[in-house]
């Protein structure tokens, strides 16, 4: 659809509706920087930004999270990858109905089941054959890795079988043998695919809170369950700091991306 | 092109994933459905083996408890209904507030349309639990929003809306309104324009247009859409918890309880099965395909 002009509805929609999503984002902003309780004193501050420098609880916290989402990301988006491949090239294998149901489960399913279903999985696995990982940090890495698996693939699934084969066929054509066409020709191709999917399954894993609170014990607390627990107890601003300093995290980085795929297509612009 | 046989490739960008999710998606059923039989005994894990040997003779420990609680205990029964009624709310309030957004989006100019979905996106990509967070402060009684209501004189009392249903329905369409803005701008966007135009070339209002025309185009994207927050919405943990009573609680909230609070894994793993055939075989028929899982992103 190309309307050139806006109209009064639209407007209004977009506003009323951006409206609604950022106003909770614009109020954790606003209060960190206040040095009382949020919604009492309004000069500026940086008190719960020191609080929050001291508080080494949340800090350990924080990088384990942070280790937590480096490793299990590339995971995700190495298996979605393939997945999205597969299921783009492949257009007829057996069980291919079962891995499309195997991937929407953890884009559907409650996450309190797979938290849960996960941890069984490893209980179990400690029952039998004594695999003694039952809590921790690998378990945290698998299931999370498993969870941004899917979202990887769709997103790859949905770049790669849009275009047509004729790059990897004639590829192939000329000699490559399979390996060389998906690593020089398929891979490169699905990249930005595989780096979007990839920087949603990084948000994903540093953000959870519910499987992490099955499967990571008392010592491995992530920032997400060490924020949970404070705001079961009640408000904290230390918490408005936080959540200041992750949206600047996040601006940084889609500005990043943004500008990296700008470059790109300068850079395509100029070779022509 | 025939390609008669796959290469070895082709059979391990397959093989790979498929044996990864199979292992931690599959498997893990295996192990609630076994675990859903168990009997509860006061050990680590918090279960009695299946088979016991005790004075010289076997005994098998099985049990369907768990099963027998999730469907006759009026508390469970309760807890179902919290979260089919919720899920079902909150995924009407998304079609209410995402659908406008989303088609306002679409009919955007298409330089400005990539910014917008952007703008709908970033949300997303803040951490969940400090937008929930941002919620508390904003509908508390002190807060802004009930400051606002007071100096208007709509009220000359805070209205409670934190810990009230009212509050759980509200941060969990603000929360799941992304997962549908998204599939429903992707559809909305390919609504062909020629036939919008042709419509009301022919004579028709835009009303007309927009109830004959637009709507019926768009109500696959509507009912994808609305699955998509629905079936994760009925199993919400963490916003009843965090802004709800107890009279909130959700089935999420009671499989909790039952997990770290009374150790009755048989009874969490009967609760977790019952959920997951109650929603995910329904939506797993409905929406088999990838192509329509692609519009997820």
């Amino acid at each position: 659809m190309n309307d050139t002009q806006q109209r009064p509805w639209q407007t209004v929609a977009l506003l009323l509706g951006f409206a609604f999503l950022y106003t909770p984002i614009a109020w954790i902003v606003y209060f960190s920087f206040s040095g009382d309780l949020p919604g009492s004193a309004s000069h500026f501050s940086l008190h719960w930004y020191r609080a929050l420098l001291a508080n080494t609880e949340l800090g350990a916290a924080a990088y384990r999270s942070l280790v937590l989402a480096l490793l299990s990301s590339p995971l995700a988006a190495m298996l979605g990858t393939f997945a999205g491949i597969g299921l783009a090239r492949q257009e007829h294998f057996p069980g291919r109905s079962v891995m499309i149901a195997l991937l929407a489960i953890p884009i559907f399913a409650p996450e309190i089941l797979l938290g849960f279903s996960f941890l069984m999985l490893f209980a179990s696995a400690q029952a039998l054959t004594g695999w003694s990982h039952g809590k921790g940090m690998l378990t945290l890495v698998l299931a999370h890795a498993t969870l941004g698996a899917p979202i990887v693939a769709s997103v790859v699934f949905a770049r790669v079988s849009g275009r047509d084969r004729s790059l990897e066929d004639a590829a192939r054509d000329l000699g490559a043998r399979p390996l060389r066409v998906l690593a020089t020709v398929t891979i490169p191709l699905a990249a930005p695919g595989i780096f979007s999917g990839w920087l949603l399954a990084l948000t994903l894993s540093f953000d959870d809170v519910v499987t992490s609170s099955f499967l990571a014990g008392p010592e491995n607390t992530t920032l997400p369950m060490a924020i949970f627990s404070g705001l079961r107890v009640g408000l904290d601003p230390q918490i408005n700091a936080v959540g200041t300093l992750m949206v600047a995290g996040v601006a940084a980085i889609v500005g990043i991306s943004f500008a990296a795929t700008r470059l790109g297509a300068w850079r395509r612009d100029r070779e022509r | 092109m025939k390609r008669s046989s796959l290469t070895l490739v082709d059979r391990m960008t397959i093989a790979i994933p498929f044996t990864w999710l199979a292992t931690f998606l599959a498997l893990p059923l295996v192990s609630v459905a076994a675990l859903s039989l168990h009997v509860v005994a006061d050990s680590i894990p918090p279960v009695a083996p299946f088979f016991s040997i005790g004075q010289g003779h076997l005994t098998l420990n099985m049990s369907v408890r768990g099963f027998r609680m999730v469907t006759e205990d009026p508390l469970y029964l309760a807890a179902f209904w919290n979260g089919l009624k919720n899920a079902t709310l909150t995924a009407a309030g998304c079609i209410l507030i995402g659908f406008p957004l989303a088609f306002a989006i679409a009919r955007s100019p298409a330089r400005r349309r990539n910014l917008y979905v952007l703008l709908a996106i970033l949300p997303f990509w803040t951490s969940f639990l400090l937008r929930a967070y941002a919620w508390m402060g904003l509908i508390r009684d002190s807060g802004p929003i009930n400051a606002m209501l007071l100096s208007l004189g709509i009220t000359h009392h805070p209205v409670a809306i934190l810990y009230t249903p009212t509050a759980v329905l509200l941060v969990m369409i603000y929360s799941y309104l992304p997962f549908f803005v998204l599939p429903m701008y992707a559809v909305l966007e390919k609504l062909p324009a020629d036939l919008l135009a042709a419509a009301s070339d022919l004579g028709a209002r835009p009303a007309y247009v927009f109830r004959t025309v637009t709507l019926p185009l768009s109500l696959p994207g509507i009912v994808s859409g609305a699955i998509l927050v629905f079936v994760p919405a009925v199993g919400e943990y963490v916003i009843p918890e965090l802004v709800g009573n107890s009279s909130t609680m959700m089935i999420g909230g009671i499989l909790w309880d039952e997990f770290f609070q009374n150790r009755d894994w048989p009874l969490a793993a009967s609760i977790a099965l019952v959920t997951f055939g109650l929603l995910m075989l329904p939506a797993l028929v409905l929406r088999r395909r990838l192509g329509q899982l692609g519009t997820v992103s």
